[in-house]
């Protein structure tokens, strides 16, 4: 009998508590992103307005209604395409997002499974996608697709390195890499013995969290970054073959994984759900809003640089991430666990 | 061209671009709720007055389409005074513009001798099947009361009489 | 020769997996960069043939928007081919109709008032910015970046509301007559236009903070699609494309005079470089330049008639005539060979990117794939203008 929220509840309604959470946040995690970043922010940014008549205010019912159409669909399988490979590959991608979401804390006892190793395990489940993302290409019997998807794969792997790497300069300073003990770090520490606002990483971590946003960008195949997807050459990429429910798979598997790449920025840079000197039963009713706030403000740089920026070309990109990213991100190992030791 | 700034000073300049633009409000005007006016001289849709025309015909010849269609019959009238000739006089049967090949290029509005084509910016008048899109000579009446009034040129034109 | 279960599986792979090699083969693969597709202005047809990323050869298609012009203008008369020949390039679409009407003109032996040569003039100038304005904004969306070709569509708006309050057309004017214009500017053009020209002098501001300043924006294109001007000229490029590779030759400082350009104050800007960079540099330059000079213009506008005097029935006399000028897209002429009648015997329309297009296989060899598209967004091709 585990205490949950004061209220003794059985081990498997926990789990199945839990689950249910975690499966509906990703479509409402990507609803909520799509609707005011993509419809709304880039709307703004662009001069105009975005959508305003579905649902009558300001349009929300937008993207509800375009996931209905999407549903409603007619499953076209391409006839060479091998059909247990196709159908298995935008699955693959969503499950990389969902397991993604185990370690997010959301609250002191608001996290699914606070694994030991929570950083190393995010990092590690968030590269799942690659290989959904070949078995898509690879299926789909189309020499194009496969192009592409060989293309996403080559720049996935290339920015998967600076991704792991900007983190280790925050697990060396908090000393753990469970993402909780990261959060109570934040919360408790203080700034030249001040304690305010904490100590969220950020400040002494930024080149980290710079790195670490360029990375997620790539990871996400977002502008600058978006050669794959934003084919206008090679047809539409990897996904070219796919139509309705699947396709929404790898809509909401793209936009999940934002929201979950900007939890972990927002956990591990941010503070996470913390407020200093709010501890107990109040940290967990404040704590998802809070996260959810610095969610959105990651989202919102995520998504401003991909509505300013052109495109790289594939082999400027990858030298981007070789010879510029992964340098820097030693050197700021380096200068942390310099600092560890003096300071 | 470029001098050599700080790396990445450019890519900050774009961000703030996208964020000023963000912060003034949009340009759009939701059509159905709300419309903007065409100038007055905007080519929207011909209007006719019918008692002008003579039926001479040079309208449906210069139009490069083709596109308006013309009939008409002779008709005698009495003599104006007592022990004077009859007169003959063209009356208009048939008008039709087809708009659905019409190029809004007003050669018929400005060959008509007798001025009885006239522009008015009018522009909603689609229609869902277009066979609908041949307006006859009702139809092209009713656009007379659309027509706006010749307006004031520009300072230095040379303002003559109609000739 | 038969062998066990174990073994033909084995060599059933063995099979399966050289067939994907050769499929995965890529030289010589042919790439069709389609008629229809988001890169080309229209219904261009490059077909590519590729090797991995590289460009081994390509051959633009071209015809699929043919539209018979040159056909036409025999069987209509001036007025009519004024209205047609606006649709040749519809994004300047008032540049068309000048030489044309000039062509006109100077068989008859008529000069038009010099109000309506600097009205044509203004109304030239701006539809140059309104189809630069354009370029700018979508050349960014080729290489990437969706928000500026929403800036280059927004502040096209004003020109063209201003176009349409003069003419009554935003995109097709149809506004010149030989002998000079239809009817007057309408009461209060001049201030709007001036107000009209502060606002491009932002948004040319924009457009260079926001992409010629952008690190991604020059990593892309400069270095790329190099024309060398000797090259240039021999294909027959002309305009921005042209000047962007050093060559110093505009035709409305150095060809035959039309218009009103002698009287005014301007500089034609060039840039060293032949990239796709210099190119947009070029047009934005030039934007600019544009909106000096209708400002200029504006000043200096004389008062008096638009309209010289010419019969109802216009008879072009016996003749032939080659005018050429600085459109927006290059050098566009018409050769004009009248017998007399109310339209003219032929007329051929020598159009700009007929010939830019024209240097796309010399000019594809080699580069990167993504690289064909901002080459292609660079040069600045209108479909309408290649096909007529």
């Amino acid at each position: 009998m585990t205490p949950l929220l004061a209220v003794d509840v059985a081990w498997g309604w926990i789990v199945a508590i839990k689950t249910l959470v975690v499966l509906s946040i990703i479509p409402a995690g990507a609803l909520i992103l799509g609707y005011v970043f993509l419809l709304k922010m880039m709307s703004h940014m662009q001069s105009r307005l975005g959508p305003m008549d579905p649902g009558g205010f300001h349009g929300w019912f937008q993207l509800i209604g375009d996931g209905i159409k999407f549903i409603q669909k007619e499953d076209i399988i391409p006839e060479q395409a091998d059909r247990r490979v196709f159908m298995a590959a935008p699955v693959v991608v969503l499950i990389s997002t969902f397991l993604l979401y185990i370690v997010v804390p959301a609250g002191p006892r608001l996290v699914v499974s606070d694994l030991q190793m929570g950083v190393f395990y995010a990092l590690a489940v968030s590269s799942l996608s690659v290989i959904g993302i070949l078995m898509a290409g690879w299926g789909s019997a189309n020499k194009y697709a496969l192009l592409g998807a060989l293309r996403a794969a080559a720049q996935l792997i290339a920015y998967e390195l600076p991704l792991v790497l900007a983190v280790v300069g925050v697990v060396i300073q908090a000393g753990s890499m469970s993402l909780q003990d990261i959060v109570h770090f934040q919360q408790d520490g203080s700034l030249f013995g001040w304690s305010g606002i904490g100590f969220p990483l950020i400040f002494t971590q930024i080149l980290g969290f710079l790195i670490f946003l360029i990375a997620a960008q790539a990871e996400l195949t977002q502008t600058p970054f978006d050669m794959p997807v934003a084919e206008s050459e090679l047809v539409a990429g990897y996904m070219v073959e796919y139509t309705g429910f699947r396709f929404l798979f790898f809509f909401m598997g793209e936009f999940g994984t934002a929201f979950a790449f900007a939890g972990i920025a927002a956990t591990l840079f941010l503070g996470g759900w913390s407020i200093p000197h709010v501890h107990g039963t109040m940290a967990d009713v404040l704590g998802p809003i809070v996260l959810f706030v610095k969610i959105m403000l990651v989202s919102f740089l995520i998504f401003w640089v991909r509505f300013t920026y052109p495109r790289f070309r594939e082999d400027q990109l990858q030298a981007l991430a070789w010879k510029y990213l992964i340098p820097l991100s030693l050197l700021n190992i380096l200068a942390t666990g310099i600092f560890k030791v003096v300071l | 061209m470029a001098k050599r700034e700080l790396p990445g000073k450019g890519l900050i300049k774009g961000l703030g671009v996208t964020f000023r633009t963000m912060t003034k409000p949009a340009v759009t005007v939701q059509y159905p709720h709300e419309r903007e006016d065409p100038p007055a001289r905007a080519r929207g849709v011909i209007a006719l007055k019918e008692e002008n025309c003579t039926v001479c015909m040079l309208c449906a010849r210069q139009c490069p389409d083709w596109c308006i269609y013309i009939e008409g019959h002779k008709e005698k009238r009495p003599p104006r005074r007592p022990g004077g000739r009859d007169r003959t006089v063209s009356v208009l049967d048939r008008f039709d513009i087809d708009y659905a090949l019409c190029m809004y290029c007003g050669i018929c509005v400005e060959v008509c001798p007798f001025d009885a084509l006239f522009w008015s910016p009018e522009y909603e008048y689609s229609e869902p099947r277009i066979g609908d899109l041949l307006h006859d000579k009702a139809k092209l009446g009713e656009w007379m009361l659309t027509v706006s009034p010749p307006e004031p040129l520009e300072v230095g034109a040379e303002v003559k009489g109609k000739k | 020769m038969t062998v066990d279960f174990r073994t033909e599986a084995l060599m059933q792979k063995h099979l399966a997996d050289a067939r994907i090699n050769v499929e995965l083969e890529t030289e010589g693969m042919v790439l069709n960069l389609g008629p229809q597709h988001p890169a080309t202005h229209g219904t261009l047809r490059v077909v590519v043939k590729l090797d991995g990323e590289r460009v081994v050869s390509a051959d633009p298609v071209i015809g699929y928007m043919h539209r018979g012009y040159e056909k036409l203008t025999e069987f209509r008369t001036y007025p009519q081919i004024t209205t047609l020949i606006n649709r040749i390039d519809w994004l300047s679409s008032f540049a068309n109709e000048v030489p044309f009407i000039h062509a006109a003109e100077a068989l008859m032996g008529v000069e038009a008032p010099p109000r309506a040569e600097y009205i044509r003039t203004i109304l030239t100038e701006l539809s140059r910015i309104a189809t630069f304005v354009l370029f700018l904004g979508e050349m960014a969306l080729q290489v990437g970046a969706i928000t500026p070709a929403f800036y280059g569509f927004r502040d096209r708006e004003h020109v063209l509301n201003l176009i349409e309050a003069a003419t009554g057309g935003r995109f097709h004017p149809n506004f010149n007559r030989i002998g000079g214009l239809k009817i007057d500017l309408p009461s209060g053009w001049i201030d709007d236009c001036r107000r009209v020209m502060k606002k491009i002098f932002d948004s040319v501001d924009e457009f260079e903070e926001l992409v010629v300043g952008n690190e991604i924006f020059e990593v892309r294109t400069r270095g790329v699609g190099v024309i060398p001007p000797g090259v240039g000229a021999g294909y027959g490029v002309s305009g921005s494309n042209l000047r962007a590779s050093g060559v110093d030759w505009d035709l409305r400082r150095d060809g035959q005079p039309y218009l009103v350009y002698r009287d005014l104050d301007w500089k034609v800007w060039t840039h060293p470089d032949g990239d796709s960079f210099a190119r947009y540099w070029v047009r934005m330059q030039e934007t600019r330049e544009s909106a000096r000079m209708v400002v200029q213009m504006l000043d200096g506008l004389p008062a008096g008639p638009v309209m010289a005097k010419v019969p109802r029935i216009i008879k072009v006399p016996e003749g032939e005539v080659w005018i050429n000028t600085e459109n927006p897209l290059g050098e566009m002429g018409y050769y004009l060979f009248s017998k007399g009648a109310t339209g003219p015997f032929r007329c051929k329309i020598r159009s700009a990117s007929f010939s830019n297009v024209s240097i796309l296989p010399w000019l594809l060899k080699g580069v990167y794939v993504p690289d064909i598209i901002t080459i292609l967004a660079s040069l600045y091709f209108i479909l309408g203008d290649i096909d007529r």
